[in-house]
């Protein structure tokens, strides 16, 4: 999947990453945007204390998706298969991918492994992981 | 000139083309697509995370066939995006097909996200003979 075709006609999805650069250093460890792109494309969202990850893995089956938690990374395997197996074919356009991919992807912060809800609709995975409840930020009361 | 068939000369889709505008305030992309031909027919597959059975419309106008697919991703008010690699939104794209194309016996199923289009080759595209007399 090329990004330029994606994001033709003024739309500027990694405006906000822009904007967000700072902190997003901070968040991701000075990681160039180049260098994190890969198949599949995602997209995070932050939650109170929780995190959502969304990717885009169109035509890949469910069971052939593996998903995996480790501290604050969450690797996402499988395998994408061709449009079909026919040789004998004459291609007009082909423009689609297929073959194995893996892809980690590093969280804002460590997520509960016990705690991972993964959904998967019209090829669109979503993960919602929370912080564990020994991570979250504790309200300190100050003494008069 | 059988090669010829669904060569896929795309329609440039250019804003100002559409009669309709569009109504919803997302971006409209171009799907990623695969056209293959086999004796039967041919057929496209087209990549439309997102996008479910009843958000595809397929139409055949003037041998140009367009697809169009309505995204039905929902994102609850309470999750903010922090980091982006892809846009949400619509998609669109159109191809012209040759004659020979059995219009009626087009056949579309979506299933994970992607589009499946069978287009079988009309009756009328195979090889007649024809008969010269003697003057």
């Amino acid at each position: 999947m090329t990004m330029a075709s994606r994001l033709g006609g003024g739309f500027d999805p990694l405006g906000e990453f822009r904007r967000l650069q700072n902190p997003m250093h901070r968040l991701f460890g000075q990681r160039p945007l180049a260098a994190a792109t890969g198949f599949p494309a995602v997209n995070l969202w932050a939650g109170a204390d929780s995190v959502a990850i969304t990717a885009e893995l169109p035509g890949v089956d469910p069971a052939d998706v593996e998903l995996s938690v480790k501290d604050d990374v969450l690797t996402v395997r499988g395998s994408r298969r061709p449009s079909t197996d026919e040789s004998d074919v004459a291609w007009h356009r082909r423009e689609r991918s297929h073959g194995q991919f893996q892809r980690m992807v590093q969280l804002p912060f460590r997520v509960d492994a016990e705690r991972v809800e993964a959904r998967f609709a019209d090829g669109v995975l979503e993960v919602d992981l929370q912080r564990p409840e020994a991570d979250k930020p504790r309200r300190i009361e100050i003494k008069h | 000139m059988e090669q010829n068939i669904a060569q896929a000369t795309e329609q440039s889709v250019a804003p100002e083309s559409h009669d309709l505008e569009q109504t919803r305030p997302r971006p409209v992309f171009r799907p990623v697509a695969d056209i293959f031909e086999t004796r039967r027919g041919v057929t496209l597959v087209l990549e439309m995370p997102g996008v479910r059975a009843e958000g595809v419309e397929v139409t055949l106008e003037k041998r140009v066939l367009t697809i169009r697919g309505r995204s039905s991703v929902a994102r609850p008010d309470s999750y903010r995006r922090i980091y982006a690699e892809y846009g949400e939104g619509d998609y669109e794209r159109s191809f012209s097909l040759s004659e020979d194309i059995d219009a009626e016996n087009i056949e579309a199923t979506c299933k994970h996200g992607v589009l499946t289009l069978d287009l079988p080759k009309a009756q009328e595209a195979k090889p007649r003979q024809i008969n010269v007399r003697a003057a």
